[in-house]
């Protein structure tokens, strides 16, 4: 299916009945896998959806595929009610400012401080002073719980927990109305965990911003999530709202929220 | 069949790869052109290549000039062709073992670190990091070192030719016991603008494929650790191959005699 372009007007705002992304029959394929099989899925304003489901079953794929890192195989993927997947880079990057994104491993740029990660949004994409970009670069890791001596120091000599609240601090900086988390709990100890969910919670609260999270800590979807959809060999099998998630009625959801073995679901033991 | 098979598979793979890259270089000086550029990046980029080379380039030039004096003098004085050294030591210096030398040791150095920095940046999701911060990676990461190679390797070959020279001088006069004045005379004699153009020219060129197959191995390393290591390796010898390659090529246009 093919979609014609459209450009990308930052100052209309949409109607309130539009979602804010939503995704139609979006497939994509590395070689003879097929990781996305047709997402379908719609993610209204100021919500937070958390996206569940097992590692390689599409999820950092469709991400990414809203980002535009990969472009889709088929399928149209619609921010604000206007197509995306054929966009210019020119457009891509002023879309992009609508965005922030947490990596799975923070991603921080090594060869810049602290603060310098916090302003890049700032500095590079809106032109920023630096000096008032650090304030604001500092303002934002206290509202993430780090000092500002922190701010100073090389990515490298941070914690991996710290370095998940930079990552985060960097993702809200330039107050995007999207923000995306990549499994923003992973190798972190539970106490840490729930502390970047209370961040992430907190944050997107004061932003007011739509978030999806992809994830497939339990805790940090019944935590984060206004509603949670499940993705199953790259098709979302079930959603629903975050307090039904115990009584699905789905077998897979149950399978994956209890964390069992048995049931529906084989895992991959060999590599495709 | 099956070796045929195996033959279009390679070319096919070899297609594709002369296609990526061209892709990549074509869209890379797009960015090179079109603003915003990154001046602090490419002051760094500037710094790295163009500075901390100087101690391996100035020592590579300096012994190189050196071993020439001894070697031609070995040579010539068969012949008596003793007064000759002074003229084929600036003139191999400045048209072949300047540029190509220094290209050599640059592309060990930067064109290794190129692609280790940026192999790493992508397995980290550093590069996907600058996208969704609305920066494009051509722009903030592979112009900025195409731009610093292609203008710093030629200062870098400036100083090489001299202190190639400068070594030559030197065994000729304190080893070889050559009269300091004609010497340096003799140096002059024949050299013309063009020997030094040349090796100039060819060390743009040098400087911008080092940077290029720096950039462009580490922008398409993958699987982690190994995937940056090999990115390295295909980096170095990629853009030492074609150095030579091109030196050839260059060497032919500007003193083809036919």
């Amino acid at each position: 299916m093919t979609v014609p372009p459209a450009a990308v007007s930052s100052n209309a705002v949409p109607p309130a009945t539009v979602p804010k992304i939503a995704l139609k029959g979006v497939t994509k394929h590395f070689g003879h896998k097929k990781v996305l099989n047709g997402i379908d899925l719609e993610v209204g304003r100021g919500e937070s959806l958390v996206v569940i489901g097992g590692s390689g079953t599409g999820k950092s794929v469709m991400l990414k595929s809203i980002l535009g890192l990969l472009t889709p195989d088929s399928g149209s993927i619609k921010v604000d009610g206007e197509e995306t997947t054929r966009l210019r880079s020119r457009d891509r990057e002023k879309l992009l400012h609508k965005f922030g994104m947490l990596f799975q491993g923070a991603a921080l740029f090594d060869s810049l401080p602290v603060w310098e990660n916090v302003a890049f949004g700032l500095i590079q994409g809106e032109h920023m002073p630096r000096a008032k970009a650090k304030e604001i670069a500092i303002a934002k890791l206290g509202a993430v719980g780090l000092t500002p001596d922190v701010a100073e120091l090389s990515p490298a000599e941070l914690s991996g927990g710290m370095q998940k609240r930079v990552a985060l601090a960097r993702a809200i900086a330039d107050e995007p109305e999207i923000i995306f988390f990549d499994e923003p709990t992973t190798g972190l100890d539970p106490i840490m965990a729930d502390v970047i969910n209370e961040l992430i919670v907190q944050c997107v609260k004061d932003l007011g911003a739509t978030a999806v999270t992809i994830t497939h800590d339990m805790a940090s979807a019944r935590k984060i999530a206004d509603r949670i959809a499940m993705i199953y060999q790259g098709r979302i099998i079930w959603t629903g709202h975050a307090r039904d998630i115990d009584n699905s009625g789905n077998a897979y959801v149950d399978q994956f929220v209890h964390g069992r073995a048995d049931g529906p679901i084989k895992m991959q033991i060999k590599a495709l | 069949m099956g070796f045929l098979a195996a033959t279009g598979r390679a070319f096919l793979i070899f297609l594709e790869a002369t296609g990526r890259l061209a892709l990549f270089t074509g869209s890379a000086l797009s960015h090179c052109v079109r603003p915003p550029l990154y001046p602090r990046q490419i002051l760094r980029q500037m710094i790295d290549i163009g500075y901390y080379s100087l101690p391996v380039v100035g020592l590579t030039a300096l012994f190189t000039g050196m071993v020439l004096a001894l070697q031609s003098y070995s040579g010539f004085s068969r012949f008596q062709a003793e007064g000759a050294i002074a003229t084929v030591v600036v003139l191999s210096i400045t048209r072949e073992l300047g540029p190509v030398l220094a290209g050599l040791m640059v592309a060990g150095r930067i064109g290794a670190a190129m692609a280790a920095e940026i192999g790493t940046m992508r397995v980290t999701e550093q590069i996907d990091a600058l996208s969704t911060l609305s920066t494009n990676p051509y722009k903030y990461l592979v112009a900025p070192r195409l731009i610093a190679g292609l203008t710093m390797v030629p200062l870098l070959v400036v100083v090489a030719d001299i202190i190639g020279v400068f070594g030559g001088f030197l065994v000729g006069v304190y080893r070889l016991d050559f009269n300091a004045a004609s010497y340096i005379n003799r140096t002059w004699e024949f050299l013309h603008p063009i020997d030094v153009i040349s090796g100039l020219v060819k060390a743009a060129i040098f400087g911008f494929l080092i940077a290029l197959m720096g950039c462009y191995h580490g922008y398409h390393s993958k699987g982690g650790a190994q995937g940056v290591g090999a990115a390295t390796t295909n980096a170095v010898v990629s853009a030492s191959i074609m150095i030579l390659v091109w030196n050839y090529l260059i060497t032919g246009i500007f003193f083809s005699t036919k």
